[in-house]
């Protein structure tokens, strides 16, 4: 059953939970470096081993980036509020218990505005609070990478006490069939938010981006909300929209069988874009949550938060919109590139010195594409804009043919170097008037009967002798020229 | 036991100026104190670990003139729940036998920069969870008054090395009373300080909102000049007061009450109370009155409800601070076969490691937070919590200071409570109030019960007036002439050891 039919008689509806590591130099509550990578266990203390005795002091800065956050995503930000502990065991959590909010959070009721399609979804945010993160557990042995059947595992505290943000979504309602696109439209929105606010490196693939979907189905004449899943740790844009169509679904063909939708968390895998069922809810721990009394109640003095209000730098979808307009891009052209996620990558290729339509044709005509084939998010190939700015001009200059442009940039996805070394390397260049003409001739000589046929007035008898010049070169020909010189020849 | 004996006799103060004035060397000291805990401790118990290396290099450093201060090489007996590098830590439990702490308390760090030489860690409730050291995973310490008795709890172990003169200075903590009661029945002095006012930085939590760490001496003087060298703002805890240290040394060295307005607490008094106790109580009261302080009865009916908030707030807080111990880190670990999951190492080793009254206080306290309960239990709690605080803000609209016996009765004998943990609790009656408060409090001796028992007198402070405990302390000392009660501690251990 497919995802539009589904659609047609199911209301979908979305939650998202996105965890956004914040790029403060220090960790929330103590003094250890956040840089990523370190060897494991290398960036710890009492404070974030959770060592008896030892205290957490908050981060100044990790609350300014929440408070930025939360202005950001137009939220009240509480005058009063407090950290609460959630109290569970696990291997991972220092104290086995998570320093977080829970009724109390620092920024409440605000939405972001997504633009897919030409129209605009609002997505109202429910909360934007902050924690600390946990270790990191590895699972060794065993074939699931979970703890059970693991036969041991090994714990990197690195990670824990990082400051984490949360952002909590209420449900999003009336997206039909694009409820996939915009969930995947949701988090790369929120991810330019995040860049362009500098709180995050908002990598995904490294983890400081993380989002948990729900998804829910509902009769169209229902008048509740369906059971939802939570789909976590979705770790790509691309893998939201999956997640999304997968959880669709998967929940309409238990519904329609006459089934109940299982209240529960579940696991998103990458290779086959389905899920499987994670903790039952059903079983659910009571994480007793209290006011955390190491730490004394934030209450943020309303001439900072004013002040962080002034510093906003202007929204993404205000800047796109003027780039729009510098650039002569249509509505179209910018919906188009939004959904693509190819902004910010256009622009760093005009600024490069392509011209506007080039820069939007290689990446929204071609590279786009090699990403989807290659499996990989267009901001991780590894072609950079400065490159494919490069590319353009030698395009624009002659020295490279359109289908040589490719090539080169392929080599350079490759991983064989930047485009200069590839095309050293190869040899790649646009053949020269000498080699064009023998060329030329010697096409000629091997093709008499064609040739006959061109000097009788039939045109469309190039072609054929332009191919063999292209293969004769290597594909360094520019072809067009290959047409006039036979021309002129046959004439 | 040498000659030397006799410089444990001596109060720190003058220890201090004797060390200053070169006639006696702070290792002269230290080794005195460690051949004495050597001789008595076997009968004490007050010590889990004593660091003699330790010891003896930091009095190096002091004869030395590294560091000089007004307690420059006074020797110090050091609460087990105050962590210290490179030295055993174990909070009196099991969980934690062997733990060697890569990091020290800010007010060790405080105490070594002054010179203060710690002689080791003393005995202690579990997790500072009892009124009697009984519920340490070590065995109970001994009162040196009569060693059938309990020198209170949770801070036995540092108030019966001062009491016993293991050392004259000793640092406890303070959540429900566990500095305060063992002060009285040992006979010594003992405070608790605003809460805040002296870093947690280093004390293993208990109950976070209610912990506190502060001086335990054999005079009111003592006390203040511990008090002085532990007390300040700490960057590293944030509940931390960044104000100054009230000025408790000037307020001990002064002792006048004269003009100063003295309640009573009316609840804190009647059936329960031992007679002897009541009988030293008004006594000291009348005594204040007659160094010119005006007395005032002052009603404070929410401390009736004090001690079931505190039996929901307290092991509340202990759940969730108590988790930590789950064999991953440091610590004990039990039933590690390599084929138990972790969840069963943590289950096994919490169930070895804890004993009774903690998995009791982590099962009441986990139940109270429990989704459902929340409301009626810990949410209620903070109620009464709020009530309280109120009524103490009250009562010091009208006096200055509140006061009260510390303790029902005096020490009582081992055994006698350990089974019924009801009666256990009721020792920290009248001292729970000023936890749940955050104000100051105190405990000074006030003579002996009939039973020849010390007596301790308790005088509640408003937050950041410590320094009227020290004026009201001092002042009862002197005119009670209480610090020579201990001469009979002395007396006898000397009889026994010379
Ligand atoms: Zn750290």
């Amino acid at each position: 059953m497919s995802y539009d039919d589904v659609l047609d008689r199911y209301e979908p509806v979305l939650g998202l939970e996105t965890h956004v590591e914040l790029g403060t130099a220090t960790k929330l509550f103590c003094g250890c470096s956040t840089v990523f990578g370190g060897e494991p266990n290398s960036q710890v203390c009492p404070v974030c081993l959770g060592l008896p005795g030892s205290l957490p002091v908050t981060n100044r800065a990790a609350i300014e980036f929440t408070i930025k956050i939360g202005l950001a995503l137009h939220c009240d930000i509480a005058e009063w509020c407090r950290f609460a502990r959630k109290n569970y065991f696990y291997p991972d959590m220092p104290k086995d218990y998570q320093v977080s909010q829970y009724d109390e959070p620092l920024c409440t009721d605000g939405y972001l505005d997504v633009a897919l399609d030409g129209r605009t979804y609002r997505v109202e945010i429910e909360r934007v609070h902050l924690e600390e993160d946990t270790g990191k557990t590895l699972h060794v042995g065993g074939d699931t990478g979970r703890i059970h059947g693991a036969n041991h595992s090994l714990v990197d505290y690195n990670r824990a006490g990082i400051p984490l943000v949360e952002i909590v979504t209420r449900p999003i309602r009336g997206t039909g069939k694009h409820a996939a696109a915009v969930a995947k439209a949701y988090v790369s929105e929120l991810r330019d938010v995040l860049r362009d606010l500098g709180v995050s490196d908002v990598r995904m693939e490294q983890g400081s981006l993380r989002a948990d979907v729900n998804v829910s189905l509902m009769p169209p004449d229902a008048d509740q909300l369906g059971t939802r899943t939570e789909t976590k740790n979705v770790n790509s844009l691309r893998s939201v929209e999956r997640a999304v169509r997968h959880e669709v679904e998967r929940q309409a063909g238990v519904l329609d069988a006459g089934g109940r939708v299982v209240q529960e968390t579940r696991h998103f895998h990458e290779d086959s874009g389905t899920t499987s069922p994670g903790r039952s809810k059903e079983e659910a721990q009571d994480y007793r949550y209290f006011p955390e009394p190491d730490l004394v109640p934030l209450a943020p003095p309303r001439e900072l938060v004013e002040e962080l209000r002034a510093s906003l730098p202007e929204p993404p979808s205000v800047r796109r919109a003027r780039f729009a307009e510098t650039h002569g891009y249509t509505a179209v052209d910018m919906d188009q590139m939004t959904n693509a996620g190819v902004v910010d990558l256009v622009e760093a290729t005009i600024d490069a010195g392509a011209p506007a339509a080039k820069a939007k044709g290689w990446w929204l005509g071609y590279l786009v594409g090699r990403a989807g084939e290659l499996g990989l998010e267009v901001a991780e190939l590894a072609i950079t804009p400065a490159g494919v700015a490069r590319i353009s001009a030698l395009e624009d200059e002659g020295s490279l043919t359109n289908k040589l442009a490719r090539q080169v940039a392929d080599a350079v996805l490759a991983g064989e170097g930047d485009v200069d070394a590839v095309i050293d390397a190869h040899g790649w260049r646009v053949a020269g008037e000498d080699e064009l003409v023998a060329a030329v001739d010697a096409a000629i000589a091997d093709a008499p009967d064609i040739a006959a046929k061109i000097r009788e007035g039939n045109q469309g008898a190039v072609g054929p002798l332009v191919g063999a010049i292209m293969k004769a070169t290597g594909g360094s020909a520019d072809a067009k020229r290959a047409r006039e010189l036979i021309l002129e020849r046959l004439s | 036991m040498s000659g030397d004996s006799e410089l444990c006799r001596l109060e720190a103060s003058e220890l201090a100026k004797r060390i200053a004035d070169r006639d006696v060397s702070a290792v002269e000291v230290a080794q005195a104190h460690l051949d004495r805990i050597a001789a008595l401790d076997t009968a004490y118990h007050a010590f889990l670990h004593v660091d003699v290396d330790g010891a003896l290099a930091q009095a190096k450093r002091v004869d030395a003139g590294e560091v000089e201060g007004p307690l420059a090489g006074v020797p110090l007996a050091l609460k087990d729940v105050i962590v210290t590098r490179g030295v055993p830590t174990t909070a009196g439990s099991r969980i934690l036998e062997g733990w060697l702490p890569p990091y020290d308390a800010t007010i060790v760090e405080r105490m070594r920069d002054a010179g203060i030489v710690v002689l080791g860690k003393t005995n202690m409730d579990e997790f500072a969870m009892g009124s009697s050291t009984e519920h340490s995973g070590y065995g109970a310490a001994h009162n040196p008054w009569d060693l059938d008795r309990t020198p209170g709890g949770s801070g036995g172990g540092s108030a019966a090395a001062v009491a016993g003169f293991l050392a004259p200075l000793g640092i406890g903590t303070d959540t429900g009373g566990s500095i305060r009661q063992p002060a009285a029945v040992t006979g010594t002095v003992g405070i608790k300080p605003t809460y805040g006012g002296v870093s947690r930085y280093g004390l293993i939590a208990f109950s976070s909102s209610l912990d506190q760490a502060g001086p335990c001496a054999r005079t009111v003087l003592d006390a203040a000049l511990l008090h002085e060298v532990i007390a300040g703002h700490d960057s590293r805890d944030s509940t931390s007061i960044d104000a100054p240290v009230p000025p408790v040394v000037d307020a001990a060295r002064d002792g006048d009450v004269s003009g100063m307005r003295i309640g009573v607490v009316k609840e804190f008094a009647g059936d329960g109370y031992q007679s002897g106790v009541t009988a030293r109580f008004d006594e000291a009261v009348a005594t204040l009155a007659g160094l010119g302080a005006e007395v005032i009865e002052v009603s404070c009916p929410h401390f009736d409800y004090a001690l079931a908030a505190y039996y929901l707030i307290a092991p509340s807080e202990a759940s969730s601070n108590l988790a930590r111990y789950d064999a991953m880190r440091y610590g004990l670990r039990v039933g590690d076969d390599g084929e138990a999951s972790a969840e069963a190492v943590m289950a096994a080793t919490r169930e070895a490691g804890f004993g009774a009254e903690v998995k009791r206080r982590i099962i009441l306290g986990t139940y109270a937070l429990s989704a459902g309960y929340y409301d009626a239990y810990y949410g209620q709690a903070q109620k009464v919590r709020t009530l309280i605080k109120r009524d103490f803000e009250s009562a010091f609209e009208q006096v200055d200071v509140l006061v009260s016996p510390t303790t029902p009765t005096t020490a009582f004998k081992l055994g006698e409570r350990v089974d019924d943990p009801l009666s256990m609790y009721l020792a920290d009656l009248c001292t729970i109030p000023s936890n749940l408060y955050g104000g100051p409090a105190m405990s000074v001796p006030c003579g002996l019960s009939d039973d020849g028992l010390p007596v301790g007198f308790q005088v509640m402070a408003p937050v950041l007036a410590d320094d009227r405990l020290y004026r009201v302390g001092a002042a009862l000392e002197q005119a009670l002439g209480t610090a020579a009660l201990l001469d009979e501690v002395w007396r006898r251990d000397h009889a026994a050891t010379s």
